[in-house]
């Protein structure tokens, strides 16, 4: 079943701030759809800047779009407001990166958990929030006893499994993560890892998990869209996307991987970024592309039906 | 890598950190936040300093330029040498012309580093000249040819720009072009490429290599990552609650990791994990200054530990060549 679904989603940003005179606008995303199943985690590959968290935005209606559709469970709430939105809000939820600065430092961190109680279960009672909450905890792999302590109190393992209980708590069908393991040691991010994958296998939960880090991405993905320049140049399962890329961006990023073992240095990689910026017509990734050929200039940007965009796709790919 | 011991009394061209203790003040009371470290770092070498969150790798990077010490850290014990001479009986004249001139300093974040009203030029140009007796227009062109050895093609264009209009691997270029201004023999890098893009990381990890062979320098890299470890490092220190508790060349140190915290840390990377399975996971959390354990400090978190582990460890416990273990339990199975 679906639960999420965009469409052709764009947004643009206006020119603002100290360069609004001379600046241009900015096309943060560009023509972009996904899909996304129950149970299912999609990733969200690209540099800084690509539009990663603008298309997370976008999906979550925290942000109008320009054009394009959305869907919640297969019900179109592009043009939905106010309270008709709001009730609908519970159906997807985020989780940040930085579990500090999404928790109020002055609240109990059962009242930081509660606070989607309130709009979504009016009708729960005070002792009926608490328990509801501790029960979420506890699926995070909290117990009770923390309930009436504050963030600072927190590690930062524990703030964002606090992070995670506060998006879970009205029981949403989705779960945006953007970048949720990066602010984190490898020990912790192990273990909030382990967490999602137990909690997707409980509940079905669907993840759009927003990442720059393709370990960590091929651990926990089923599907993967890599952006650039606010277009999905290339999407696919893991296996395809990590065992036999078409796009020379994916391919540069995967080459960008850090080695695992010093044997690996020298490993004689295809470095294959020949220079830099992206060109804002036709194909965006030109002027890094070592493959590039006249017709690049003329590219519509569209995937093909491999859901690679690029006229040159590398080799090694059916 | 050389032994503990074996360069007392000369003055071989090294930075040695011998039995470092430094103290800091948590609610009103010092207590130790670095114990005992011993490191050496060595022209030509990289040297890792690894460990989690805490462990206080950051603490021990600052000290060698005895930075840190108007936030309340204090030396406890130790000492730290720069071929031979102590930081600590140093004048405040010989530790200027040592910071920047022989030891140099990257930090993580190219933002706060950089002053956002000055140029980039004027910021290089005013580094120059503190160590290098250079007129404004022969301080200039050292800029220019610092910047373009840093790969920066349009230099001259960069200097006129303010840190704003820089992206963040630009900036970092930036820094590490002042941090080569004095010509330094060693350079302490904390965390250099964490707030950058992973495609940018790998271009400013070349070009920091690039430097440190073309200019032999000695390179202390503080680092969570132990991808940047292979990448980068000949030896490696693993730090943990303030003690090193693994050190040894890199390959060593990857191939047979014999502390269960570096084996641990190693382990639950998920580029090494397994397909479909749960990684492993380390319970617990690192103990912070003041509550250390007496004995072993990963003890509560090791599967391995035993009655005796609540005795305090030798830092060299075990040994064999290029390879240190505080540990009483190497080669038991996790
Ligand atoms: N509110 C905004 N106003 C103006 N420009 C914006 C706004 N939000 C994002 N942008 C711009 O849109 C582009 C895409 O930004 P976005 O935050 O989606 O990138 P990202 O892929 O999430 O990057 P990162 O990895 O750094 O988080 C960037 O160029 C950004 O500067
Ligand atoms: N000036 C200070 N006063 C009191 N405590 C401090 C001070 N500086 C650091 N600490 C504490 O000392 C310990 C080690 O800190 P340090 O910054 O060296 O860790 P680190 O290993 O660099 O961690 P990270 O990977 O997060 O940068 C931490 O518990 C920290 O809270
Ligand atoms: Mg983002
Ligand atoms: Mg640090």
């Amino acid at each position: 079943m679906s639960v999420l679904r965009v469409e052709q989603l764009n947004k643009t940003f206006a020119a603002g701030g100290m360069f609004k005179a001379i600046g241009k606008a900015k096309r943060a995303v560009i023509d972009t759809s996904f899909d996304l199943q129950a149970g299912e985690t999609l990733a969200i590959v690209g540099e800084s800047g690509s539009g990663k968290s603008t298309t997370a935005r976008l999906a979550m209606q925290l942000l109008a779009p320009d054009s394009g559709q959305i869907y919640w469970a297969g019900e179109n709430v592009t043009h939905l407001r106010g309270a008709e939105l709001r009730r609908r809000r519970s159906h997807i939820q985020m989780v940040f990166q930085d579990p500090y600065a999404s928790l109020n430092p002055r609240m109990k961190i059962w009242q930081s958990v509660a606070e989607g109680l309130r709009v979504h279960r009016p009708d729960m009672t005070n002792i009926q929030r608490r328990d509801k909450v501790a029960a979420t905890l506890a699926l995070c792999g909290l117990d009770d006893s923390g309930m009436d302590r504050y963030p600072h109190q927190f590690s930062g393992g524990q703030r964002q499994r606090i992070g995670i209980a506060r998006a879970l708590i009205v029981e949403p069908k989705v779960l945006v993560l953007d970048e949720p393991v990066s602010a984190l040691d490898v020990s912790v991010q192990a273990q909030i890892l382990n967490l999602l994958k137990e909690i997707q296998l409980n509940t079905n939960l669907a993840y759009l998990f927003i990442s720059h880090d393709l370990s960590v991405v091929r651990h926990i993905a089923d599907r993967v869209s890599v952006m650039f320049a606010g277009q999905v140049v290339e999407q696919g399962k893991v296996a395809d996307i990590f065992g036999h890329c078409a796009h020379p961006y994916t391919r540069a990023l995967l080459d960008a991987r850090p080695i695992t073992h010093p044997d690996e240095r020298n490993r004689g990689d295809v470095v294959m970024v020949i220079g830099e910026g992206m060109s804002d017509t036709g194909c965006a990734y030109q002027p890094r592309c070592a493959f590039k050929q006249d017709s690049c200039a003329a590219f519509d940007g569209k995937l093909n039906s491999q859901g690679c965009a690029c006229l040159y796709p590398l080799s090694g790919r059916s | 890598m050389l032994e503990r011991g074996e360069v007392i009394g000369h003055t071989a061209a090294m930075l040695e950190l011998s039995d470092l203790s430094l103290s800091v003040s948590i609610q009103g009371k010092r207590v130790d936040a670095v114990s005992a470290v011993s490191l050496c770092l060595q022209p030509g070498r990289v040297l890792g300093l690894v460990g989690e969150s805490g462990c206080g790798k950051s603490l021990t990077a600052q000290a060698i330029l005895r930075l840190g010490e108007h936030q309340g850290v204090a030396k406890s014990s130790g000492d730290i040498r720069l071929d031979g001479n102590s930081l600590f009986a140093m004048s405040n004249e010989q530790l200027r012309k040592v910071r920047g001139g022989h030891i140099a300093m990257i930090f993580q974040e190219p933002m706060t580093a950089l002053n956002p009203v000055f140029s980039i030029g004027s910021q290089v140009v005013e580094v120059i000249r503190l160590h290098l007796d250079l007129t404004k227009q022969q301080a200039r062109q050292r800029a220019i040819d610092l910047l373009q050895n840093v790969g920066m093609q349009d230099a001259e264009q960069v200097l006129k720009q303010y840190p704003d209009a820089l992206s963040g691997g630009m900036r970092q270029r930036v820094l590490i072009a002042m941090a080569m201004a004095a010509d330094p023999d060693y350079i302490i890098a904390d965390e250099p490429t964490t707030a950058l893009d992973v495609s940018v990381q790998k271009r400013i990890i070349a070009l920091l290599l690039d430097l440190q062979k073309k200019r032999n320098l000695g390179l202390l890299l503080v680092t969570h990552d132990f991808g940047l470890v292979a990448e980068m490092c000949d030896d490696v220190a693993v730090m943990y609650a303030g003690q090193i508790v693994e050190s040894g060349t890199v390959s060593e140190i990857f191939d047979h990791p014999a502390h269960p915290y570096t084996r641990a840390l190693m382990g639950c990377r998920p580029e090494v994990s397994l397909p479909g399975k749960p990684l492993p996971v380390i319970s617990g959390q690192v103990p912070p200054p003041g509550r250390w354990p007496a004995g072993c400090h990963f003890a509560k978190r090791c599967p391995l530990a035993t009655d005796e582990c609540n005795n305090p460890v030798a830092a060299d416990v075990w040994s064999r060549a290029n390879h240190v273990t505080r540990c009483l339990h190497v080669g038991e199975p996790c």
